[in-house]
């Protein structure tokens, strides 16, 4: 069991919470993810560690409410107690001896980038952070970012909020305005990272990607989050979550991530029709 | 006590559902015997003099001596002479290939069927768990902390029978539920988690301290385990990735290794309707492997209403590599064996899903390093077979999350802990391993009798430090 000692509302589906979790606050590096169960009978589902407080003995998780395991993670509030939280989990990121490094956050990935940039920063290495949202109201961690970035853009698909556009009109621009980086380092939806790859690809830029496939134990048993990388099966929870994303795979990734939509969407359904019948009587 | 011994040839049947009726529960298959059977049974054991079955039993448990007591319907006695050498008999009840142990050579067995020894073991722990004293005594403790990693068959066994000498042990269990391969490989068809669960809470009651939710490797490593005052650990971590075959279209949707399907299945309990974790519930299932994994794995799908179910083995109905009964079982239930055939290729419609298997013929050539004969396709011989879902069950690869935090811990090339000999002792000093961890994908009992080994050198290590 484990204590919720903070929760905050970021956006309207997007929620961070601070959990007390000394050992694995104590161990935690930035890339890495924990598996949570909110309740005795809930899902297993990994999130990446958004943050971290080796003295307070605090893990921040940072997730949007999707399905049925984020929405029950969400109904619990401060002082009550997540049933399963155990981590660290995968492959730190690899970060040491980067000078110059564009670090890509989409959506509820920038919690994930954060981290990321924060320990780029710490070392010393230049950062530039590119940001992308939506819409101006799901914009997150704008503060955080600033801190520990030498340069932030935030990109909104309707231009609500910062420059109109996607993470990639940005990136290509720093680059073709002479911005060499060491490294990309991309987090967010799959088709963010498959065009993000796609453009430095074209510029030859080592591009570093987080992957997030379903999983069960998280602990190299089950096989569920495999990919393909390079040709090679991989699992994304003892081999990763971080892979080269030149050589990843995100069409077989994006499939498999899909594989049990359905019966999701027949479950709301039915929990939906359940509520409509309860307003009728 | 005197009796007269039952000298049928045959073992008393073991009652089970019917298979038509099972193959839609997943209740247990085999229901036990009735205190009538067991004594009955138990008055086919001859006590011979020699008792080859102890010798081929991994933990050593003095089966006739049991029996005996069993055969005079005093099955409290018979239950504590079990546990003076297994930590779980109702699960070494169920699950040990008695075929290939101490049944084996059972004398009974040379004219006729042996005496049915699994079946009776399986009784006794029954009975007591029904009728006997619920408490176990707790032993005075010697004040010495030992570590045991994973609460699998080997953790689990080791740690009873440190309790038992006197130590504080502590499993750390990377799951949310401690029983390890118990709990969330072999199906409760064969196994009921009522049963695992109430041998982790004798453990508990003998004062073993279970922490779930520990990924040792991770959170904590074995080194700081020793700063924090334990003076040996045991590593029983189990088996580890699972291995795919390398062929094309391994990775299209409703193509699961054995360990996940069988994860989500028992351990997330998603053959239940009201159970959050799903599985696809295939129509046509291909399962590729022959042990006992693959057996539970279809099993399982005919379960979840699939209406064919294929066994995809490459070598022939002799070499298969599960426990006998599980395959009988497995052909009463309907499940198809199509033997001396392979997968090449795994084919998927547009939107990534399996909907074929393209096979090839095999024969068996001259014999390989295993003994067995090696396996050669048959050139021509492909056809196809349909499927909306497959199964992989053709082994694992050792976990790397202990040895690459372990500095000094050797393993051999296949990522497997070295040990010593059978003590257990691993390269490092007072860090012992057993089980699948050390061996690679084996059996129940053979872990168990591992854990017991290596829980008897960390006793006399600990001694005489």
């Amino acid at each position: 069991m484990t204590k919720i000692l903070k929760k905050q509302i970021l956006n309207p589906t997007v929620t961070k919470m601070v959990v007390e979790a000394p050992l694995i606050a104590k161990k935690a590096e930035p890339g890495q993810f924990i598996i949570f169960r909110a309740k005795e009978d809930s899902e297993r589902v990994p999130l990446t560690i958004a943050d971290y407080d080796r003295n307070a003995g605090t893990v921040t998780i940072i997730f949007q409410i999707v399905g049925q395991a984020t929405t029950e993670l969400n109904s619990l509030n401060e002082g009550e107690y997540i049933h399963d939280f155990v981590g660290p989990l995968g492959t730190p990121s690899k970060v040491e001896g980067l000078k110059k490094v564009a670090v890509i956050g989409g959506g509820v990935g920038s919690a994930i980038a954060y981290p990321v940039a924060k320990k780029l920063n710490e070392l010393g290495a230049e950062v530039h952070s590119i940001v992308g949202f939506r819409n101006k109201d799901l914009v997150i961690l704008e503060d955080e970012f600033k801190t520990v970035s030498d340069k932030l853009l935030i990109m909104t698909d309707d231009g609500s909020y910062g420059a109109k556009g996607l993470v990639t009109n940005a990136l290509k621009e720093l680059i073709e305005q002479g911005n060499t980086y060491d490294e990309v380092i991309a987090i967010g939806p799959l088709i963010m990272m498959k065009f993000v790859c796609q453009l430095t690809k074209e510029y030859g830029i080592k591009t570093t990607v987080s992957m997030n496939p379903i999983m069960i134990d998280g602990t190299g048993m089950c096989g569920g989050c495999r990919l393909t990388v390079g040709g090679e099966t991989k699992f994304a929870c003892v081999d990763g979550p971080d892979f080269d994303g030149h050589l990843v795979d995100f069409d077989e990734a994006m499939k498999r991530g899909a594989i049990y939509r359905d019966t999701e969407t027949k479950k709301r359904e039915e929990a939906c029709n359940l509520l409509k019948k309860g307003e009728g009587n | 006590m005197e009796f007269t011994r039952n000298m049928d040839p045959k073992k008393c049947p073991m009652p089970c559902q019917e298979p038509d009726v099972r193959n839609k529960n997943f209740y247990e298959v085999a229901l036990g015997y009735t205190e009538e059977m067991a004594i009955n049974e138990a008055r086919r054991c001859l006590n011979c003099k020699n008792k080859p079955c102890v010798s081929k039993c991994p933990v050593g448990i003095d089966i006739p001596a049991f029996i005996a007591k069993v055969a005079e319907g005093d099955f409290e006695a018979a239950y504590n002479v079990l546990t003076r050498y297994t930590s779980l008999p109702a699960v070494c009840g169920r699950v040990c290939p008695q075929e290939v142990q101490c049944e084996s050579v059972c004398v009974r067995g040379i004219k006729g069927e042996s005496v049915g020894i699994g079946r009776l073991e399986r009784f006794v722990a029954d009975w007591h768990r029904n009728n006997g004293k619920k408490i176990a005594a707790k032993v005075e403790t010697n004040g010495k902390k030992v570590a045991v990693i994973g609460s699998g068959p080997a953790g689990l066994t080791a740690a009873g029978d440190l309790a038992k000498k006197g130590y504080a042990v502590t499993v750390f269990e990377a799951l949310h539920l401690a029983g390890g391969v118990l709990v969330y490989g072999i199906p409760e068809f064969r196994l009921p988690k009522d049963i695992v669960k109430a041998e982790i809470e004798n453990l508990k009651a003998l004062g073993v301290e279970i922490n779930t939710n520990m990924v040792i490797g991770k959170i904590l490593t074995i080194d700081e385990l020793m700063e924090m005052g334990y003076e040996a650990v045991f590593i029983g971590s189990g088996a580890g990735l699972p291995r795919f075959m390398g062929i094309p279209g391994e990775s299209l949707n409703g193509v699961y290794s054995a360990n996940e399907f069988l994860t989500r299945i028992n351990l997330m309990k998603a053959y239940k309707d009201d159970s959050k974790t799903p599985v696809r519930h295939g129509k046509k299932v291909a399962v590729v492997g022959g042990g006992n994994v693959a057996m539970d794995a279809a099993r399982c799908a005919k379960r979840l209403g699939a209406e064919e179910v294929y066994i995809v083995y490459r070598r022939s109905m002799d070499e298969l590599p599960a426990r006998k009964e599980e395959v009988e079982h497995a052909e009463e239930e309907g499940i198809v064996f199509k033997t001396l055939v392979n997968p090449i290729e795994v084919f998927g419609d547009e939107n990534g899903n399996v909907k074929g298997l393209r096979c090839i013929k095999m024969e068996l050539g001259e014999p390989d390093e295993s003994g067995r004969r090696r396996p050669v396709e048959v050139q021509g011989s492909e056809f196809d077979l349909e499927v909306d879902c497959m199964i992989m069950s053709i082994g694992t690869s050792p976990n790397p999350l202990i040895r690459s935090t372990t500095p000094g811990l050797e393993t051999n090339k296949r990522g497997c802990i070295i040990t010593k000999d059978e003590s257990g002792l691993t390269s490092r000093t007072a860090v012992y391993a057993g089980g699948d961890a050390v061996t690679g994908a084996a059996t129940v009992i053979l872990a168990m009798g591992a854990g017991k080994n290596a829980a008897t050198a960390i006793d006399e290590y600990l001694k005489n430090k």
